[in-house]
């Protein structure tokens, strides 16, 4: 099916309708998470553990259960002893026991914040009475929080069991380093050797938390039968169903789940936290359940990012040929195993086209909540090292940084340090595009700099269903089974419309539940128009052929004498016939008489995402005398293949900016010595707020995916990864201080402006 | 469970009394801001809620012998949208200007935002630097007091149970005056202040500073009037020497802690920035010019 429409014969594609979704957004009437109501139902509440590590003694919930209006209380004795082992159930693998033990703590409390315990109640503030009267007896243990910190022998180690993956031999003891990964291409001690500047530093990044506004909610019901209905927040229905069925070692046919409109996920709604307890809770109690976390347990207990030491040598002939790179990334896990440290190896020099690569990964774990994933998982914290490390090394060339990425930059053929080769990608195009923007030329004044930072991110395909219905009036749905984040529903229907022929809103999108739609990986990965898409576009180019099938069954013609256009099915030319035209209305009246319903679903995997380049350029005015940053101009230019909908990518791309500003600039985790979170909030945990940014220009180039029927490829999260070293080039720009360290928050600035100006 | 009582007096007598008969922990209420949001935080846990917006007296503005007179619990919108008020004191209403939201700001007043008594207060050192006084009433009648001696460390007042502020009282302005607050957040809205600093000088024809008053927050455990940097302004034109000696004084005055939201060394550091910018704008106004503050 390799085709591209020629983009001169799109009525659909490529413009910018109103969202399907977005009345009932805009006036308040979309159901998200927490709007969820069962008749009968009760309410759920956590009780966390107040220590960042401990043992967990005893719990006894006698009190509680004894409290008038509490109707179940489940710890981890409730649930099944899973293997501590990789499994599958069709999202790829992941270790269960884990997720179980994150769900609820067993035999440890392994962070601050960590489940212990649940209850269910007639009401909230009964629930929240229960939580206290249940006695837990801990004893503490010594925590550790810092990755480098967690590393070093003699560090508090959280699992027993943990020896580090991918060293040879296997190690005697256990630690907190969960594996070692490592990527080689060439010889990097050669590739030094011949180097005639080298630029070394090292970097670090803090935890950063997605910040989706609206926190994990869920409602649970569970049939005498055992057959139960989860109803939840999540990007991916079929997610919640195979893993709360793991978690609790239910048949996944006896759960269905529904997902709920959804206030935001950028990977933090890729796991489970509160459906497993939930459906545990509504088991024992026999009652609908509903659970929500508060902003406090979504900060304490759900996954932020991780934070990362990076060390990064990069070696360049003086023309600025670049002849080695050496980058060695430590990432935390959190609690358990499994932050993004593979994409970290593989994304922050994957842009550039170097003979001779070493890429060593750590995947370290401490008591901390477990990372989730977050928008582009894992590159945005090696680019920051990667692009300024790239800016020093332009600096000290005394080179155009956009030059320097000019000459260095991927193209079709380049073969990348993990083995993979690239091929119809678009960096070089979004190089020129940035060079030829205004932006890059603007003067600037006195105290203000300029900053340019790459991002590349893979974009991902994956089993993917989308279904197309004919109503009996000629109307269409379309049924895809992933929640709908960045606007899906409309690239969706804009996408059957456009093979279908028909106005947009002919077609009415909807996201089905686990039993309405076929097995769909959830949304991630930028990968729901691409893949989703596909198979939308496929039922739709099906339902065609049935609509001309029809047509000639009307007519008494060969199908072959038929032909689909604007809509309607027409007769192929004069030997056909003369027939007026049918329109999709027309042919769905009769369905009944050629045939029945007429419809398609389609189910694949999608193979051949295209990967995603940008370029962002960041100018900066910085008050030295408080370290107050200010961001004054912002372009953000990406290769988006064909953009479906305009206004939602450049919307991807203003919001992917957007984040990575905040991660820049304020937003980090402060710990006490306790290892207990101080600012569980939005007051001082610091998103950006819309006066703290300019308007941010997104830039589309298109260099089309020539393996997608539309030319589509991922938008959502590459403008997350070149941010934070735009910004930190920009701050050198107009300081000459290098910020290795994140966030560039203002006292950190104003003491290294204090700490220059005493050296000198 | 626990019980939570709430009850709205419509007089001064009432209120008191009510204050006065509680049995346990009572709370008053304005506009609720802090106190809503520490309720559900579970930081507070009062058994009666006071609400004081029905008492007669305690939402309005109006011009008195030549100064101002707000009532406890006038909303910051309310003292945003009043001109006369704005033209003679643009640092205090500026300061209460930026405590939250559009929509904090219709239900935020000054005595709430005195009695929750944080440090970090923004409309408090603008007061204090304005020399204004809090009206106080209670069993044993009233009294005026300086509002800096309202708040006696974080969260803490000196009214007594029984008693709460009726009314603010800003003084009458001498000619050639100007008022002015500026804090230091990190982002540029909805944030606590690391350091917060009002100025309010009078000065002469020739714009030598004749009456000064410099008070710095979120520094110490409460706001705190620094007569040593009001003693670098008194005297002086606003000259760099003028500055840098009002930078070292604001500077000495600060007893900060570290904590989330800045460490000693760098709060210490940008409150003599502060002092210097704030300084220069409350001149800026007293020379008849009109500055904008934030």
């Amino acid at each position: 099916m390799n085709y591209i429409v020629p983009q001169s014969e799109l009525k659909i594609v490529g413009t910018r309708p109103v969202r399907p979704d977005g009345v009932d957004k805009v006036t308040g009437r979309a159901t998200f998470g927490a709007d969820m109501t069962l008749p009968g139902m009760i309410w759920g509440k956590v009780k966390r553990s107040p220590h960042a590590h401990a043992r967990i003694v005893s719990i006894d919930a006698s009190k509680a259960l004894a409290l008038p209006g509490v109707k179940a209380v489940v710890t981890a004795a409730d649930f099944p002893e899973i293997a501590n082992e990789e499994a599958f159930v069709g999202e790829g693998p992941m270790n269960f026991r884990d997720l179980s033990r994150n769900c609820m703590a067993r035999d440890k409390a392994l962070y601050e914040g960590h489940a212990v315990a649940a209850v269910a109640a007639t009401s909230q503030a009964i629930a929240d009475e229960a939580i206290e009267l249940i006695d837990v007896r801990y004893e503490v243990l010594p925590h550790v929080i810092d990755v480098e910190a967690a590393m070093a022998p003699g560090a508090p180690v959280l699992h027993e069991d943990m020896f580090t993956t991918g060293v040879e031999p296997k190690p005697a003891k256990p630690s907190n380093i969960a594996k070692r990964v490592s990527f080689t291409k060439g010889d990097v001690a050669a590739g030094f050797a011949e180097a005639d500047v080298i630029v070394e530093g090292r970097y670090t990044t803090q935890p950063v938390h997605q910040a989706y506004i609206e926190p994990h909610a869920c409602v649970a019901a569970v049939s005498a039968d055992g057959q139960a209905q989860i109803y939840s927040s999540t990007q991916g229905q079929f997610m919640v169903r195979a893993y709360s069925a793991k978690v609790l070692g239910w048949e996944i046919a006896n759960l269905r789940s529904y997902p709920m409109e959804i206030g935001g996920g950028f990977g933090g709604k890729t796991v489970v936290y509160l459906e497993p307890l939930a459906l545990l809770l509504a088991q024992k109690s026999g009652r609908p359940v509903k659970m929500m976390m508060t902003r406090e347990d979504v900060f304490r207990a759900s996954g932020p990012t991780s934070g990362a030491v990076i060390e990064v040598k990069i070696g360049a002939k003086r023309d600025g040929a670049i002849v080695a790179a050496r980058e060695v990334l430590k990432y935390q896990a959190g609690a358990f195993a499994g932050s993004p440290i593979g994409p970290g190896c593989m994304c922050g020099l994957a842009l550039y086209d170097l003979p001779n690569v070493e890429v060593i990964g750590y995947d370290v774990v401490s008591n901390r909540p477990k990372v989730a994933a977050y928008r582009a998982p894992g590159a945005p914290i090696t680019s920051f090292a990667i692009e300024s490390a790239l800016d020093e090394l332009a600096c000290k060339l005394n080179i155009d940084p956009l030059a320097l990425r000019e000459m260095n930059g991927a193209r079709d053929g380049t073969k990348t340090h993990y083995g993979v080769t690239h091929k119809d990608i678009g960096f070089l195009s979004v190089l020129e595009a940035a060079r030829s923007h205004p932006h890059y030329k603007a003067p600037l004044q006195p105290g203000q700099g300029r900053g340019i930072a790459c991002g590349f991110w893979f974009n991902i395909g994956g089993e993917s269903s989308g279904a197309v219905h004919v109503n009996e009036d000629g109307s269409v749905s379309v049924v895809s089974g992933n929640p709908d984040i960045g606007g899906s529903r409309a690239s969706m229907a804009m996408m059957a419309a456009e093979v279908l022929g028909v106005p947009m809103d002919q077609v009415r999108p909807i996201v089905g539940d686990t039993a309405s739609i076929g097995f769909s990986f959830l949304t991630g990965g930028s990968r729901v128009t691409f893949a989703t898409g596909m198979a939308v576009t496929q039922a739709a180019e099906k339902v065609v052929d049935q609509l001309k099938t029809r047509a000639a069954q009307i007519w008494d013609i060969p199908v072959d004498a038929v032909e689909w256009k604007d809509g309607k099915a027409w007769p192929a030319g004069l030997n056909a016939g003369a027939f007026e035209p049918l329109s999709v209305a027309q042919i769905a009246l009769k369905a009944g008489r050629t045939g029945g319903p007429i419809g398609s679903e389609v189910s694949l995997n999608a193979q051949g995402a295209g990967a995603g380049f940008g370029c962002h350029i960041c100018d900066v005015e910085v008050d030295k005398e408080t370290g107050h940053v200010k961001i004054l101009r912002y372009t953000a230019i990406q290769d988006v293949g064909k953009a479906i909908h305009p206004a939602y990518v450049e919307g991807q791309i203003q919001g992917g900016a957007a984040q990575g500003i905040g991660w820049a600039l304020n937003e980090e985790y402060i710990y006490d010595k306790n290892g207990k979170l101080e600012n569980a909030g939005f007051l001082d945990y610091r998103v950006p707020v819309a006066s703290d940014l300019p308007l941010i220009e997104a830039v589309m180039v298109e260099v089309p995916n020539p393996r997608h029927p539309f030319g589509v490829r991922g938008v959502g999260e590459v403008p997350i990864v070149p941010p934070m070293a735009a910004v930190a080039n920009a701050v050198r720009s107009a300081t000459g201080l290098r910020m290795e360290h994140l966030p560039i928050s203002p006292p950190k600035l104003r003491a290294a402006v204090d700490a220059e100006a005493k050296a000198g | 469970m626990q019980r939570l009582n709430y009850a709205a007096p419509k007089t001064v007598n009432e209120a008191v009394s009510l204050l006065a008969g509680a049995s346990g922990p009572a709370k008053l209420m304005s506009g609720g801001t802090d106190l809503l949001v520490q309720l559900r935080s579970g930081r507070l846990k009062p058994e009666l809620i006071v609400d004081l917006k029905h008492v007669p007296g305690l939402i309005g503005i109006r011009e008195e012998a030549g100064g101002f007179v707000i009532g406890a619990s006038t909303p910051g919108a309310t003292l945003e949208a009043h001109a006369g008020l704005k033209a003679a004191w643009p640092g205090v209403v500026e300061a209460m200007d930026l405590i939250g939201s559009e929509q904090i700001q219709g239900r935020a007043s000054l005595a709430g935002n005195l009695c929750n008594a944080s440090p970090a207060a923004d409309s408090v050192p603008a007061m204090i630097a304005a020399g204004a006084v809090a009206v106080v009433v209670g069993a044993k009648g009233r009294r005026e007091v300086p509002v800096e001696a309202i708040p006696t460390a974080p969260g803490r007042t000196s009214l007594a149970k029984d008693e709460f502020i009726l009314e603010i009282r800003l003084p009458p302005r001498p000619a050639h005056s100007g008022d002015a607050y500026l804090r230091f957040i990190p982002r540029t809205e909805m944030d606590i202040a690391v350091v917060g600093c009002g100025v309010n000088v009078t000065l002469d024809a020739a714009g030598v500073c004749t009456a000064a008053r410099v008070v710095l927050g979120a520094v110490a455990p409460t706001a705190v009037l620094v007569p040593a940097a009001a003693a670098a302004l008194i005297g002086h034109k606003l000259d760099a020497a003028t500055l840098a000696k009002l930078d070292a004084a604001a500077q000495a005055a600060c007893k900060p802690i570290t904590d989330k939201r800045g460490t000693i060394e760098y709060r210490t550091k940008v409150a003599g920035v502060m002092a210097r910018r704030t300084a220069a704008i409350a001149f800026e106004r007293a020379q008849g010019r009109a500055v904008k503050g934030h």
